[in-house]
């Protein structure tokens, strides 16, 4: 018998966090089907980046369920008790999530095609020539075939955020979690960044992702989540929330980040 | 970016008007070098032109073999506890970033206490070990105190003890230099934190732990020679030595003064051709801390 969790790549149920007296989280309730293309859109200080952190576990969540490919997150089975998940395994489940950071944090004394192998050669222990053969086709994937042996500093923001995506694929992993990775590009650039993100959705790839690029959403997700003040506030069809909501707070949210300044 | 340099060379090289220097500034810094010479020559005039350095003693006694066994001891005394230093330096710089409060707290309090108290107070202190501690228990042997501390081991132990503490810091500062973002990429793509350390950020930390590490290794070449006050014969402690029975204390203090002037001048070329092969290794023009992060 498979669980009914088991069939969604994430799944949390009033999940909370804290920092320090702060509270963060108030019980967020969000599920992600396997190939969804998933949106959170929300304020800044909301939240959005503490919850995707939780799911790979960069943070510690302190109330709720949190559930990834059919595992609670931080947490490990003893007979019938659950326990704190060892180092080890955290680990081990963090190598089957990508993630995609504003502010790319490539290795800058590593090369495109190391940086993108890093994880196969260190971490799953491939050989160097068949894990840089893989790095060349996942570089070609983002249109960076040319640029292999360029390290970081020579590379533009947007061709340096295309290897971070190849690099999150890497280890083909069963979601991959992107936080506003068009937030530190200049505008010419957040083109060429989107292009490859919209590749990966159409191939199928469970993406959760944090943006302010709101007419992307409406393009390429399956569905958005609003979140406000450490809740969903509203989640549906881009077209539901972004153009037919009835919620105030989601109406000003967008009518705030469409006008600039 | 447009630099300083740039625009210089852009005034004499470019297709604008050729822009000459002011002519006044010209007189006034020649006058400036003028002076500073006269003064560096009357100087040198009074040292040396009084007469009563014995030049042909300084060379005579220069590579005199107890002269060179002195160097070797003070070499040996560097290496040593640079060395033992960057051991006990990566532990307690380890313990000090540690989520444990316990270590956190014992590394703090050794580097307040060795980098608070003078290094000769402490030299001194191992010497006189013995006095306070006759015998040490050690894993049920009993040895008496003075006859392991001998000046070269109390020497020893002042110099990496109190060095350590420098060191910690030096490598924790290193390791804080490095962006907690690569950490966090490197657990993202499934190190362990140990790993992501050692693989990831300990590689890094290395470009700013090196030059001050170095800067650390000079200072403690010349801070060897406190340790001639416990009778170590190292550079120091041997002219003194020598100058007891020649009475030529002047001469023999430049021997030790150009031998000194030698080994760091060494020191800090090994330093610079270092720190260019870790700037090179990078395999870009800046390094990467200089770089914007955009
Ligand atoms: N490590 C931390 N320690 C203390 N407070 C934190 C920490 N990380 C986040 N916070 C606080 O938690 C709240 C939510 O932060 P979070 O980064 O998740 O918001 P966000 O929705 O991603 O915002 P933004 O759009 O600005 O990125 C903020 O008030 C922030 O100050
Ligand atoms: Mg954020």
């Amino acid at each position: 018998m498979t669980t009914p969790l088991l069939d969604h790549a994430v799944r949390m149920h009033g999940l909370q966090k804290s920092f320090g007296a702060v509270r963060v989280l108030h019980g967020v309730d969000l599920t992600v089907e396997r190939g969804q293309a998933a949106f959170i859109i929300g304020p800044s200080g909301s939240g959005k980046s503490t919850l995707l952190r939780c799911v790979n576990s960069l943070e510690s969540y302190d109330g709720g369920e949190l559930w990834v490919d059919g595992y609670l997150v931080g947490a490990e089975r003893r007979g019938d008790r659950w326990i704190e998940a060892s180092a080890t395994l955290t680990a081990s489940r963090r190598a089957r999530i990508g993630m995609v950071f504003q502010r790319f944090n490539l290795f800058p004394n590593m090369t495109a095609l190391e940086n993108v192998t890093a994880g196969l050669r260190m971490v799953l222990k491939q050989e160097s020539k068949q894990a840089f053969e893989r790095g060349r086709e996942l570089l070609a994937r983002v249109g960076l075939a040319n640029r292999a042996d360029s390290y970081p500093s020579q590379l533009s923001g947007g061709q340096q955020q295309r290897v971070a995506i190849a690099r999150a694929i890497a280890a083909n992993p069963s979601i991959v979690l992107f936080d506003e990775p068009t937030s530190a590009l200049d505008p010419e650039l957040v083109g060429e960044v989107l292009a490859v993100m919209r590749d990966l959705a159409r191939d199928g790839m469970t993406m959760l992702i944090v943006t302010h690029e709101i007419s992307f959403a409406e393009e390429v997700g399956d569905v958005v989540h609003f979140i406000d003040g450490g809740k969903v506030a509203e989640s549906g069809s881009p077209s539901a929330v972004i153009r037919h909501s009835n919620n105030p707070r989601t109406a000003e949210f967008l009518a705030r980040i469409r006008k600039p300044g | 970016m447009t630099t300083t340099t740039d625009i210089e060379s852009s005034r004499t090289t470019g297709p604008g008007p050729r822009i000459h220097r002011r002519p006044g500034a010209r007189i006034f810094s020649t006058a400036v070098a003028v002076l500073a010479i006269a003064v560096v020559l009357g100087i040198a005039g009074i040292v040396v032109g009084s007469g009563t350095i014995h030049w042909e003693i300084i060379a005579q006694y220069f590579f005199a073999p107890v002269m060179l066994n002195g160097v070797a001891t003070t070499l040996m005394l560097t290496v040593v506890s640079l060395a033992a230093s960057a051991v006990l330096g990566t532990l307690l710089a380890a313990m000090r970033i540690s989520g444990n409060p316990v270590l956190r707290t014992i590394a703090s309090a050794y580097i307040w206490f060795f980098r608070g108290t003078p290094l000769l107070v402490q030299i001194v202190f191992w010497f006189n070990l013995g006095l306070f501690l006759p015998r040490l228990d050690i894993a049920g042997f009993t040895i008496s105190t003075n006859s392991l501390i001998t000046p070269t081991t109390a020497a020893l132990l002042g110099l990496f003890l109190n060095v350590s503490a420098f060191m910690c810091e030096v490598i924790r500062g290193g390791l804080l230099a490095v962006d907690t973002g690569q950490t966090e990429a490197a657990l993202s793509i499934g190190m362990t934190p140990r790993r992501a350390l050692l693989r990831i950020v300990l590689p890094q930390a290395i470009r700013v732990i090196l030059p001050a590490a170095g800067n650390l290794a000079i200072d403690l070449l010349k801070a060897t020679s406190l340790v001639y006050v416990i009778g170590t014969k190292e550079i120091l402690g041997t002219v003194q030595g020598i100058a007891a029975q020649n009475f030529y204390v002047i001469e023999m203090l430049i021997v030790a003064s150009l031998w000194y002037l030698v080994l760091v001048s060494v020191a800090s070329l090994g330093q610079s051709w270092l720190e260019a092969r870790l700037a090179r290794g990078i395999g870009a023009a800046q390094p990467p801390a200089a770089r914007p992060n955009l």
